[in-house]
């Protein structure tokens, strides 16, 4: 039946060759783009089987899985994982470990990598700054295991050189690696030793494109080289670094898996054990028997969380006008 | 200094003077710190095992040797890893950057039916995942653990690189090409191979460098699907000599008292480290810059 506006527009005549010319247009667009699926098909494939089957296979978060039922013939058992997991004494200790972390890390590199990108921008030496980006970002190579491998070497109280140094200044001659207390720290700062580099790519790169003749402009109101680092350099870079700060509060729930595992030892766990290693435990691995529904249900959990947190935050740096995640 | 590099006729204050002074000492004490462990582990794995094992290793080799690099290379469990993760990078990097390659040709063409919604699916697994728990239950149905392919599956396309790749597409390659091309009869398959991929050097570059890097580091995925010691990637060995301190006594065939055994262990983790470490060094200087625009396409993106 056609609608009373069609009808009082067209006439219902009207109305059919024109649906009929849109779905031939679309024929005519498919007839001639059909390849471009072709190009899309393993692709597609591959999203379907590896990104979204894992998607449809979290609704074990929901059930008790057994592996002899599969994911679709398991019983329902509805929030009851959930509720195991926020009523888990563990509970209250990896939210606030992986909270810590992860606003730690981002207080300490974003103002790090800010004044680094500042201070190379400063250097006058074409060659002197090209050598220190190129040594600054090497550390970012640097596999996550050598990272911690090299952390615990140094670390050792016998024989490592970070050890023998802090020794010598009066420090603990315990391994630091097995110190809770100590973690965060190490964690934070030997990120920002291997990836503070990195991070000034965008920064220096805003900082390129600032038009020389602000820096002339100031220069002849007198005003010094500081002076113009804080009042021409800093305002250049700030909406970079304000979208890379909110995109950044964006993951603060989703600390990696990676690093943090492979910190962790028996000593530190009151502070390393962070949500992601946790899932891991519960799910796979660890000492207990793994609990897959269980493990699947702290992971939804952060998966939802991390989820609500980038759309908030995209949301922001739309109203923001700047580019868009989207 | 390059006064060259400061166009203005306006002197140099004596304020400016001590500012740019300080910001240089401030950056060589970033290098100091950025380089020194860097140079004490390239030391430390040319030293005596000795040297290394009492700690005299300041800056520079002690006793240089080669004895660390010697057990390394005879440690059958380091080749065999060695073996696999050049195996893991080559095949997988190539698979990445095929897949990646067409997946970003078709989302780039806005005339493709369903464009807006096939971006959107691929976009949407950067924000939201099934997690590691249903990823794991899927290879194991899929029987890929204690597989090579558990190494190359679960990360075959990187979205991220697709974005870079499709945006890299849209901007660096003129439309008017595919316009001429096509009033010339040529089409997609033509056209991607004869126009795209010609024009997209750089970008390939780019992407296999990210994709190979992320390889020859990577460890997670051997670590969850992978217990058979024959499979294993470099880095997981690495794991079990450099974190879980696993150096059984078979791994030292020649030492002869269990000192000796000791210090061996403490020289063979700086060793190791270097021969895990040397080849992406070795490449970076060329390709940094490759590395750099990465992220500049990326950032214009995000």
């Amino acid at each position: 039946m056609p609608s009373v506006a069609a009808k009082g527009r067209t006439g219902s005549e009207a109305r059919k060759p024109n649906t009929r010319s849109k779905s031939y247009q679309l024929k005519m667009r498919l007839k001639r783009t059909w390849p471009l699926y072709v190009f899309l098909l393993l692709p597609l494939i591959y999203l379907a089987v590896v990104q979204y089957y894992p998607m449809y296979g979290a609704q074990i978060a929901f059930k008790d899985f057994k592996a002899g039922l599969g994911i679709a013939g398991s019983p329902w058992v509805g929030l009851k994982h959930f509720k195991r997991f926020f009523n888990d004494y563990q509970f209250w200790r990896i939210l606030p470990n992986t909270l810590i972390l992860s606003f730690y890390s981002l207080l300490a590199t974003f103002p790090m990598t800010i004044l680094l990108s500042l201070m190379m921008n400063t250097v006058r030496s074409n060659g002197y700054r090209k050598a220190v980006q190129m040594i600054t970002y090497m550390p970012h190579f640097i596999s996550t295991v050598v990272m911690v491998g090299i952390l615990v070497q140094f670390l050792n109280p016998r024989i490592g050189m970070l050890a023998q140094f802090l020794q010598m200044l009066g420090g603990t001659d315990r391994d630091l690696m097995g110190l809770p207390q100590a973690f965060p720290h190490l964690y934070v700062w030997s990120g920002i030793w291997q990836n503070v580099g990195w991070g000034t790519i965008i920064y220096l790169a805003a900082l390129a494109s600032v038009d020389p003749s602000q820096h002339e402009a100031a220069l002849i109101d007198g005003a010094n080289r500081l002076q113009r680092m804080l009042y021409v350099d800093l305002p250049a870079i700030l909406p970079t670094a304000i979208i890379m700060l909110i995109l950044d509060a964006g993951r603060i729930m989703n600390i990696g898996f990676e690093k943090v595992f492979l910190m962790q030892n028996d000593l530190n766990l009151s502070a390393s054990e962070v949500i992601s290693t946790y899932v891991y435990k519960m799910g796979i691995g660890g000492t207990g028997r793994s609990d897959f529904s269980y493990g699947a249900a702290i992971g939804l959990f952060n998966s939802a969380v991390n989820f609500i947190l980038v759309v908030t935050v995209n949301q922001i740096s739309k109203a923001m006008k700047q580019n868009s995640l989207w | 200094m390059g006064r060259a590099a400061n166009p203005n006729a306006i002197k140099t204050s004596r304020f400016d003077k001590g500012f740019y002074f300080v910001v240089n000492l401030l950056l060589f004490l970033v290098l100091l710190i950025t380089l020194y462990p860097i140079i004490y582990v390239v030391s430390s794995s040319f030293s005596s095992a000795k040297a290394v094992s009492m700690g005299q290793v300041i800056l520079l080799p002690v006793e240089p040797s080669l004895e660390g690099y010697q057990a390394v290379f005879k440690n059958k469990d380091i080749l065999t890893g060695y073996g696999n993760t050049i195996l893991y990078t080559a095949v997988g990097t190539v698979l990445n950057v095929f897949l990646t390659l067409i997946a970003a040709f078709g989302l780039s063409r806005r005339e493709l039916v369903g464009f807006k919604l096939l971006n959107f699916l691929f976009a949407f697994t950067m924000w939201f995942n099934g997690g590691m728990i249903p990823t794991y239950l899927l290879m194991k149905d899929l029987g890929l653990i204690n597989s090579r392919w558990a190494m190359w599956v679960p990360g075959m396309i990187g979205v991220w690189n697709v974005i870079i790749t499709r945006t890299y597409f849209q901007n660096s390659v003129p439309e008017e090409l595919f316009e001429s091309a096509s009033l010339d009869g040529c089409g997609y398959f033509t056209y991607f191979s004869r126009v795209v991929m010609p024009l997209s050097g750089a970008i390939i570059a780019v992407i296999a460098l990210f994709y190979g890097v992320g390889h020859w580091n990577a460890y997670f995925n051997a670590f969850l699907y992978l217990n058979n010691k024959e499979l294993f990637p470099l880095q997981i060995i690495l794991r079990d000599i450099l974190i879980q301190n696993q150096l059984d006594s078979q791994m030292m065939l020649d030492a002869t008292s269990s000192d000796v055994n000791m210090w061996m262990a403490d020289l063979l983790k700086y060793s190791v480290i270097m021969v895990a470490c040397v080849p992406v060094w070795c490449i970076y200087p060329f390709v940094q810059k490759f590395f750099v625009k990465g992220v500049m396409v990326g950032a214009i993106k995000g």
